[in-house]
């Protein structure tokens, strides 16, 4: 298998990757870890003076 | 409630954010919201009586027809979004927007140069004939200067914020900046027959313009009028309602979860097309998936509320907002219906499609900004509240009423055009002459039109009430309104 039909392979899976990604960004954000910090994140708009 | 002068020499102390440019893109929106919603008006009684278009060129539905929607989606729709995002982006961020008010009255004023040079364009007949993409390549060129401006100022404000996190509305802002330049790039791209003259000849051709056609047309929808407006509802839901987001780790697998896969549900637009199979078949299946981010996404902006429904009582800008996302779960539930092969062979090229877009339009799109102008138009001009909160009620229902007599017309319309179409005779003649089904569907056009009529009037009624606001005159309700004192 040469280096370019290995890249075409993995290439033909960009599907699996992208649900990798994704499956890594949920689950980041419903990690127990980071609950706080989230919670703590959706404060932003409620912080400023209300101009 | 406090006065301007105390809220001004409160002890936080806030960057000099640029305004003026936000306070011009309000008015605009405005502006831009009542032609749209009349040139829809005129064009819904030229189906009801044709001879309205009075035999001039310039007057045929085919060029008035353009007009709206783009004085809809990119006039009003767009001029909304540039005002929101600067408004948002610089408080989230907590940042003065990047490039100052010079480059922000670049990028409104640019914007509304190229809003007056496709409509100009549209009725003198200069167009590219893609929907949604009709300016020719003269105006394409001078929008992609603008968004790149856009970026510029969005990006540089995110990248100098004071604020350590990106606040979720900025990354749905920022993805509908980002995929429109993609898309309006890719889609437009065209070679001038000569640098004097309009026309152009596109670069695609066959199926492959289709396909690339609605790759932009549907993700225009995707990220034009579904991710930016959310970045609308994640910012101004919470303000209205003085409560944060009901879950944040929500909004952020809403956010990734469209944005990975709106961008393939275009082929939908293409079915029993030459587009090959497959292409249609994944259109389909992701336009269906699209249904779970897009309710996770509705169900956090209503359950937002919880603890304060009261407020939709006291605050008819928030019942705008609030009825938005319903709107938003609706339109997002029949879309995907619609994008199943079986169902599109009787909904597609009728009317069904007409009425699904404009429960988006109207009473996503639409109602969205309304309630955001209800909130933002107080607090840009230092008054205590709108000048009539009753006359907010009356343009909340009435336009309410107008867009469900909209929509019903249009249903019943559609289906009955589709069943029309497809209906065969004992001898497999079709039953139906086509000029047959036109004419059973005039009643319903004439119900659309007056749901259009009613829609209308209430963004007279909002416009009406914005001017006196702004004016300066005292709010006509003496009990103020409880939801923005906090």
């Amino acid at each position: 298998m040469t280096l370019q039909s290995l890249g075409e392979f993995l290439g033909s899976l960009w599907t699996v990757w992208a649900l990798i990604v994704f499956a890594g960004i949920a689950f980041w954000a419903w990690r127990p870890r980071n609950k706080k910090r989230f919670e703590k994140d959706a404060q932003i708009p409620l912080k400023d003076d209300d101009r | 409630m406090s006065s301007p002068a105390v809220l001004s020499a409160g002890a936080r102390t806030t960057p000099h954010y640029v305004e003026d440019p936000i306070r011009a893109a309000v008015v605009l929106t405005m502006f831009w919201g009542i032609a749209a919603f009349l040139v829809g008006v005129i064009i819904a009684a030229q189906l009801v009586w044709p001879q309205l278009s009075f035999d001039s060129p310039y007057l045929t539905f085919g060029r008035l027809r353009p007009l709206h929607t783009s004085a809809a989606i990119f006039a009003f729709g767009g001029t909304a979004l540039i005002g929101t995002a600067f408004h948002v982006v610089q408080r989230t961020c907590r940042a003065r927007l990047f490039g100052g008010e010079p480059l922000a009255w670049f990028i409104l004023l640019g914007y509304q140069f190229f809003i007056v040079m496709a409509a100009t364009g549209y009725l003198l007949g200069i167009t590219q004939s893609k929907e949604y993409a009709e300016p020719e390549w003269f105006v394409d060129l001078w929008l992609t200067i603008v968004w790149v401006a856009y970026l510029l100022a969005y990006l540089g404000t995110v990248l100098k914020r004071e604020e350590p996190h990106i606040y979720v509305a900025n990354w749905f802002y920022l993805a509908f900046i980002v995929t429109i330049a993609m898309l309006h790039i890719v889609n437009n791209l065209a070679l001038p027959v000569s640098i004097t003259g309009t026309k152009s000849y596109g670069a695609w051709s066959g199926v492959q313009d289709a396909m690339i056609q609605w790759w932009y047309g549907h993700n225009a929808v995707g990220f034009f009028l579904t991710a930016a407006f959310l970045g609308m509802m994640y910012y101004y839901i919470p303000k209205a309602a003085n409560r944060p987001v009901y879950s944040y780790r929500l909004s952020i697998v809403h956010f990734w979860s469209l944005v990975f896969m709106y961008i393939w549900a275009g082929p939908h637009h293409l079915h029993y097309t030459s587009l090959p199979d497959w292409a249609q078949t994944l259109g389909m299946v992701f336009s269906v998936m699209l249904w779970m981010p897009s309710w996770g996404g509705m169900i956090n902006g209503l359950m937002t509320l919880s603890g304060a429904w009261d407020k939709l009582r006291t605050d008819p800008g928030l019942r705008f907002s609030v009825t938005a996302v319903g709107f938003y779960g609706m339109a997002t539930f029949e879309g995907p219906v619609m994008s199943i092969k079986a169902v599109n062979s009787l909904s597609h090229y009728t009317d069904w499609t007409i009425g699904h877009v404009h429960s988006g339009a109207l009473g996503w799109v639409a109602f969205i900004v309304f309630g955001t102008l209800y909130y933002m138009v107080p607090k840009l001009w230092n008054r205590p509240g709108m000048w009539s909160t009753r006359l907010m009620g009356w343009h909340y229902w009435i336009s309410t009423i107008g867009i469900v007599l909209y929509i019903t017309a249009m249903w019943v319309s559609g289906i009955m055009q589709g069943l029309m179409w497809r209906a065969y005779d004992e001898l497999g003649f079709l039953q139906y002459s086509f000029v047959e089904t036109v004419a059973a569907m005039q009643p319903f056009y004439a119900i659309r039109l007056l749901g259009g009529l009613f829609f209308l009037t209430g963004g007279l009624l909002m416009a009406y009430n914005m001017w006196r606001t702004i004016r300066g005159e005292a709010t006509l309700a003496a009990r103020p309104r409880p939801a923005l004192a906090a």
